[in-house]
């Protein structure tokens, strides 16, 4: 028995153990789990076996390795845990009675059931004991959710490990912001795409079409093969644009038009229009069909003035494959034409794009002028775009697509080069604000290419972001480079005051290093030239020292700004976090709480040392001294400096002559011991009184004491 | 008994006014003699019976006879002083005085001693308030008169050196002057040549008789320098850093090697001070009775002498310490430090009370001349700088020196000496107290030896040199105030006088914490606290006793006290009221105005939002 309940107790160890394990290897499948497990297995049977030898069928403890439909009330014990040996087990014979076994075996599954505990126990929780909870922990599993500890998955684990919380909060302030700017440029484009005045869509269109003429024209010039690529593809996108019924008088608007062309002439004109328009379009849809490679040839090289047999003898020349041919001696003229024509369309299909291109009005200054500049320049660049991708108009095969991107990146391309002078300004302007060249440039405008659009944008907002930031500092900076940046190495960008601080350094410098004639001493010190002993080498190389590297100046300054930051009045803040947000570790109150509680102290007097780029003057308060200073003000005086005023003149006999000092330090009242001081009379004040009043006052005065006296006598007497 | 004198030309008419208006006060032990001279109030004939009687009864009682004889014949000197104006006064042999009434005084002497500063703008005072102000400046008006009377009894008059026309002064070598000087004066240009011992450092006491030297390997002694009499020679055993005296001759304290020991004029140790270790410089602090030290280990401490406690100990955080001076004007502390400032240290503050950046090497020697106006520096940079110290801390002229200068030093007189290698180089302004013009050396010379340490001579023209080869002691015409107060720093004082005057400095003793960067602030209100008792009465009380009443108008007679009159008086002066703070808001609004305009440049963004 006692082997057995060892063997029990170390199944239920490795049970538990198991069960412990399941949580953490849950990606492993089932059947390796049971791989791993099968060596156990057997030696358990061998064990149960073994323990049957007795001839009584023990219940066996529920032992599970694999998650199984039937689960038993019964696992749910403590037995299984096997870490307690029961005492009963030990104690009792090996054989036992069999009258009570039941009895004893009730008693056993009545003691072993524990009552359940709230909140419920580890392992409890992770047992899966109904189906139901069985399926949710399999999707628990599956899904890498955590069973016991809900706090984070791993991938939030991952993540949060990956990132911490500022960065998180700088990403997300990045992402804002980008969104932000996308939605204005959206609402703008909106605005712009409401526009219903056909003027400005005429003249809109106009001048892309001239604006895309010209660039042709020098792109032809610069690089003739690139240009003839491009027409290439330009005349790949123009096939299926033909290919689609467009121009066939079939819309809403053509139809409306029909009715009114009675009575209207501007409606008939635009019929007429439309109508011209999809004759040409059929006409070259019937050129092709006729003859491929003679295509629209005909009806261009009309208008271009351009005799048929010049071409035709130049394909003859060229050799065998005529559709090389044609496109040889055709782009130029073929490009002339096609982008007037095809210039109407893009508008409509473009929103995407001029969403994110067109730039909002209502920005900041510093990023509007930024912005108009690389509006124009996008404009051109989407003239060009809009020449070929005339494809786009009907983007619906992923084929039609890819070639419509590549259009549109081949046609970015070309622009940049073109107008790479301008395009840089705007585009390299971050790079150039800080390593002052351009070399970066070309490198650049790849990685630009590469991107998808909508990816592009973003960053170029960002970059916009980062250009109006470095505009600000760029500005003062560039005035005063001239004079600072040789001279101060320690001038570095970055501090926002730096204007200020800038006009200071100067002070200072100037200040510091202003060569000052030098004194001729009749007498030079011989030991310059005489003895250069150690001391003067001691000397001379501590100068080297305090030239070498400390920046005397840069620190001061630092110092300095200490010692203001350090006297400035603190605002009081009153935010208490986590009242009425979400407060933690790490997370701060909102900037608009913070603002509400802050309680500003008012600004006290300037610094004395304001004006002295060289002077750090303390301006704490000596309380040593201010109890020795007067803090009442005498009667007649209401402002202090009245009272200061009379306070001046030192009155020690150390600032006086010996009379003036006796003179103002005579007491007011002088006397003389030995002498009595008789009451005072009206002639000791300066009154001139008539001898009468005097007279009456001596008469009074004998009278009142009379009659005081006979009081006092009366209230004697009483008592 | 002397009269005051009295202004003829200076003093204005109201002054006049004022004197005229008063009285001199009647003393009661002597009223009847009073009473008849001042013949202002004559009294009824019957009273001054009574006290012509009383009179007659007094001698007997008093002891004093000269009151009794002055009571005797009050009229005689009376009479000349009820004749105020008439023209000439006669004397008794009838000569006429051919200038009479008081000496007049010239402005400027006088305007030296004004101490009142009338550039500051008064608020409106209140009739009562004015007088009080107008006392107050006749009575300093009186003083500087006579203060500057005075200054007839200063005597001695500076020395000076000047070149026959043209000849740079600086030519002019010790020999020479000693050659031309009386015998008294020749024989205050000595050399003593003492190889020994190494630098010396040197100190003269306050009344500038005796000289206290110690030189670096341990030798000290004090002697009375003028009659070369050596009152004590020691070897501490130790390296001398410093040496000084304290507030008389008889004590002196050695900065040693470990610690700082006080002596006394036997060269008997009277203290050792353990809490002052490896100190580097000394400064006494006179009217303090300050001892500040400044360590090796960076402290910067004060020890009162008169007490022997350390009434502050201050970490200055900038290294080793060993340029140190003191203001003889506000008793400032200055130290140089080898990042290039110097900063201001008083015992009531734990931080510097300024720091003045002054140079791009570490500063080599500070000195501040005895106005307390200028500061003179030295660096690492072979600059010597002078600054000014009213306030602007900004330097005042500059000068590259071939060899930057190791030592400075002021005399009495504002005379700048600087010791480079082993030369002295000697600058002078053009009066007492000017600013030392670097142009061109007022005087050079050659030592024997490296310059260790100089110290100008109180109250004599002569520059005591401590370098490598001994002390010399040199003639620098000009250097020293000419006139001593004899109650103050005599230098012919006997020993009875001495302690005399020691006594009176212990009472007159400067609390520490009074050292301030301008003295003078003491005598000024302390706002602050004056503020906050109001705030406090205030709330104490539940409303402000100073605070102007409502006005309420007077009741008037004849029906014009109806309530609508008074309604309409009431809110007459309610407006005048309101419209004088209209007009001053509107005055101060412009210069609001020009203040706000600066700033607002660059508007805030509607993105600002995101910026972190």
């Amino acid at each position: 028995m006692s082997a057995a309940g060892v063997a029990e107790s170390l199944l239920a160890l490795s049970q538990q153990e198991e069960l412990e394990d399941l949580p953490k290897d849950y990606p492993l499948s089932p059947s390796e789990d049971e791989g791993d497990i099968d060596g156990e297995r057997k030696h358990q049977k061998l064990l149960e076996a073994i323990s049957s030898l007795d001839g009584k069928n023990r219940w066996k403890l529920a032992e599970r390795s694999e998650a199984s439909l039937k689960v038993s009330e019964f696992n749910v014990t403590s037995e299984g845990s096997g870490e307690k040996l029961v005492l009963s087990d030990l104690l009792g014979p090996v054989k036992t009675s069999s009258s009570l076994a039941a009895v004893k075996k009730q008693l056993n599954r009545v003691k072993s059931k524990k009552t359940v505990e709230l909140p419920l126990n580890k392992e409890e929780v992770e047992r899966a004991r109904t189906p139901l909870e069985q399926e949710v922990f399999n999707l628990l599993h599956k899904n890498k959710q955590p069973v016991t500890d809900p706090l984070l998955t791993p991938v939030e684990k991952a993540s949060l490990k990956a990132m911490s919380l500022e960065e998180a909060k700088m990403r997300r302030a990045e992402l804002q912001r980008a969104r932000a700017l996308q939605s204005y440029y959206e609402a703008r484009a909106r605005r712009e795409k409401k526009i219903k005045s056909k003027k400005y869509r005429k003249v809109l269109k106009k001048g892309k079409a001239k604006k895309a003429l010209k660039e042709f024209e020098k792109l032809q010039k610069e690089n003739p093969t690139a240009a003839l690529e491009e027409l290439e593809k330009i005349e790949k996108a123009r096939m299926m644009e033909r290919m689609s019924l467009k121009h066939q008088n079939s819309g809403k608007w053509a139809k409306s038009k029909a009715i009114m062309a009675k009575y209207d002439l501007e409606a008939r004109q635009a019929m007429q229009e439309q109508l011209a328009r999809n004759k040409e379009l059929t006409q070259k849809l019937q050129a092709a069909s006729e003859s491929e490679e003679e295509e629209g040839d005909v009806e261009e090289e009309g208008e271009l003035l351009v005799p048929d047999a010049v071409n035709e003898i130049q394909m003859d020349a060229d050799g065998p494959n005529p559709w090389m041919l044609r496109n040889h001696s055709s782009g130029t003229k073929e490009a002339k034409i096609q982008d007037p024509e095809q210039l109407p369309e893009p508008v409509a299909h473009e929103t995407p794009e001029s969403e994110e291109e067109e730039r909002p009005g209502a920005e900041e200054e510093i990023l509007l002028n930024e912005f108009k500049e690389r509006r124009s320049l996008r404009k051109k660049a989407k003239l060009n775009q809009d020449t070929k991708p005339v494809s786009g108009q009907e983007p619906k095969d992923s084929s039609s697509q890819e070639v419509l991107s590549e259009l549109r990146a081949l046609s970015q391309k070309l622009n940049k080069e073109n107008q790479s002078g301008k395009q840089k300004v705007s585009s390299a302007r971050t790079v150039r604000a800080v390593q002052r060249e351009d070399p970066t440039e070309e490198e650049e405008e790849p990685l630009l290419l590469q991107r998808p659009e909508r990816a592009q944008t973003v960053e170029d907002l960002e970059e916009l972001g980062k250009e109006g930031c470095f505009q600000n500092k760029e500005v003062p900076r560039s005035v005063l480079e001239g004079q600072q940046l040789e001279r101060n190495p320690n001038n570095h960008p970055g501090a926002p005051k730096e204007k200020k601080k800038k006009e200071q350094m100067i002070d200072l410098q100037n200040l510091l290093t202003t060569k000052s004639p030098s004194v001729k001493s009749l007498a030079v010190p011989m030991t310059i030239e005489e003895l250069e002993d150690e001391e003067e080498r001691d000397q001379k190389r501590m100068i080297k020292e305090a030239f070498a590297g400390d920046d005397v100046i840069r620190d001061f300054l630092k110092e300095k700004r200490e010692a203001v930051e350090a006297s400035k009045p603190k605002d009081v803040d009153l935010t208490l976090p986590g009242w009425g947000e979400w407060g933690g570790v790490g997370l701060k109150p909102s900037a608009k709480k913070r603002r509400r509680f802050l309680i500003k102290t008012p600004e006290g007097p300037p610094r004395k040392d304001k004006n002295l780029p060289n002077v750090i003057i303390n301006e704490k308060r000596n309380v040593h001294a201010a109890a020795h200073q007067v803090r009442v003000l005498p009667y007649p005086f209401t402002h202090h400096q009245q009272f200061e005023r009379t306070i001046q003149t030192p009155i020690g006999s150390t600032w006086n002559t010996q009379r003036a000092f006796q003179k103002l330090t005579t007491p007011k009242v002088v006397t003389k011991p030995g002498h009595i001081i008789k009451p005072i009379k009206a002639e000791d004040v300066g009154y001139r009184s008539s001898s009468r009043s005097d007279l009456s006052v001596v008469q009074r005065n004998p009278k009142q004491l009379t009659v005081r006296h006979k009081k006092q006598l009366k209230k004697n007497s009483v008592d | 008994m002397e009269t005051f004198p009295k202004p003829s030309r200076d003093v204005p008419p109201k002054k006049n006014r004022l004197q005229a208006k008063k009285k001199k006060p009647r003393r009661y032990w002597e009223e009847e003699t009073t009473l008849t001279a001042a013949g202002a109030s004559p009294g009824p004939p019957g009273n001054k019976k009574r006290n012509r009687e009383l009179r007659h009864q007094r001698p007997k009682n008093t002891n004093n006879p000269k009151k009794s004889r002055f009571s005797r014949k009050p009229q005689l000197p009376k009479k000349p002083r009820e004749r105020r104006n008439p023209g000439p006064q006669r004397s008794l042999s009838g000569a006429q005085d051919p200038f009479p009434g008081p000496a007049p005084v010239p402005v400027e002497v006088a305007q030296k001693f004004c101490r009142i500063d009338k550039s500051k703008k008064l608020p409106h005072s209140k009739s009562k308030t004015r007088t009080r102000l107008e006392v107050a400046e006749a009575e300093e008006q009186e003083i500087s008169i006579k203060a500057a009377r005075s200054e007839l009894l200063l005597a001695e008059e500076p020395g000076f050196l000047e070149g026959e026309d043209g000849e740079d002064t600086a030519k002019i070598r010790q020999v020479d002057i000693v050659e031309a000087v009386d015998i008294a004066s020749a024989a205050k240009h000595f050399d003593l040549n003492l190889r020994q011992f190494g630098p010396y450092r040197l100190n003269y006491s306050r009344t500038g008789r005796h000289l206290a030297f110690g030189g670096r390997r341990g030798h000290v002694a004090t002697l009375d320098w003028v009659t070369k009499r050596l009152m004590c020679e020691i070897n501490v055993m130790e390296a001398v850093r410093d040496i000084r005296f304290l507030h008389s001759e008889a004590l002196f304290a050695v900065a040693q090697n470990r610690w700082l020991h006080i002596y006394d004029n036997q060269g008997i140790e009277l203290h050792c001070i353990r809490r002052c270790d490896r100190v580097m410089r000394l400064e006494f602090l006179p009217f303090h009775f300050l001892l500040a030290t400044a360590s090796e280990t960076g402290f910067l401490t004060y020890l009162d002498v008169s007490v022997g406690k350390i009434v502050a100990a201050l970490n200055a955080r900038a290294g080793r310490l060993d340029v140190m001076t003191k203001n003889p004007y506000n008793a400032v502390i200055h130290l140089g430090h080898s990042n290039g400032t110097v900063s201001l240290w008083s015992p009531a503050m734990k931080e510097p009370l300024a720091k003045i950046l002054c140079h791009r090497g570490g500063v080599r020697a500070v000195a501040v001349d005895s106005t307390g106006t200028y500061m003179a520096t030295s660096g690492l940079d072979h600059q010597l700088k002078i600054f000014d110290l009213r306030g602007t801390f900004q330097p005042l002229s500059a000068r590259t020196l071939p060899q930057g200068a190791g030592h400075l030093v002021f005399s009495q007189r504002g005379l700048l000496a600087a010791g480079m290698g082993d030369v002295v180089n000697i600058w002078a302004g053009q009066g007492k107290a000017s600013l030392p013009s670097l142009e061109q050396p007022y005087l050079t010379h050659r030592l024997s030896g490296h310059v260790h340490g100089l110290h100008f001579c109180p109250f004599e023209d002569v520059l005591g040199v401590g370098h490598t080869g001994g002390i010399t002691s040199m003639l620098v015409p000009g250097a020293a105030e000419p006139n001593f107060d004899g109650l103050e720093s005599n230098p012919y004082r006997s020993q009875k006088q001495r302690q005399e005057w020691e006594v009176k400095a212990l009472l007159e003793k400067v609390p520490a914490e009074l050292i301030c960067l301008d003295p003078r602030a003491l005598a000024e209100v302390d706002v602050i606290s004056l503020e906050q008792e109001k705030k406090e009465r205030i709330e104490r009380l539940g409303y402000d006793p100073e605070a102007k009443a409502p006005f309420q108008p007077k009741p008037k007679q004849k029906g014009r006290s109806s309530t609508a009159s008074l309604v309409k008086r009431k809110r007459k002066v309610m407006d005048e009221e309101h419209r004088d703070k209209v007009r001053q808001s509107l005055e101060q609004q412009p210069q609001k105005q020009e203040k706000k305009a600066k700033p607002t440049r660059a508007r805030p963004s509607a993105l600002d939002r995101f910026l972190r």
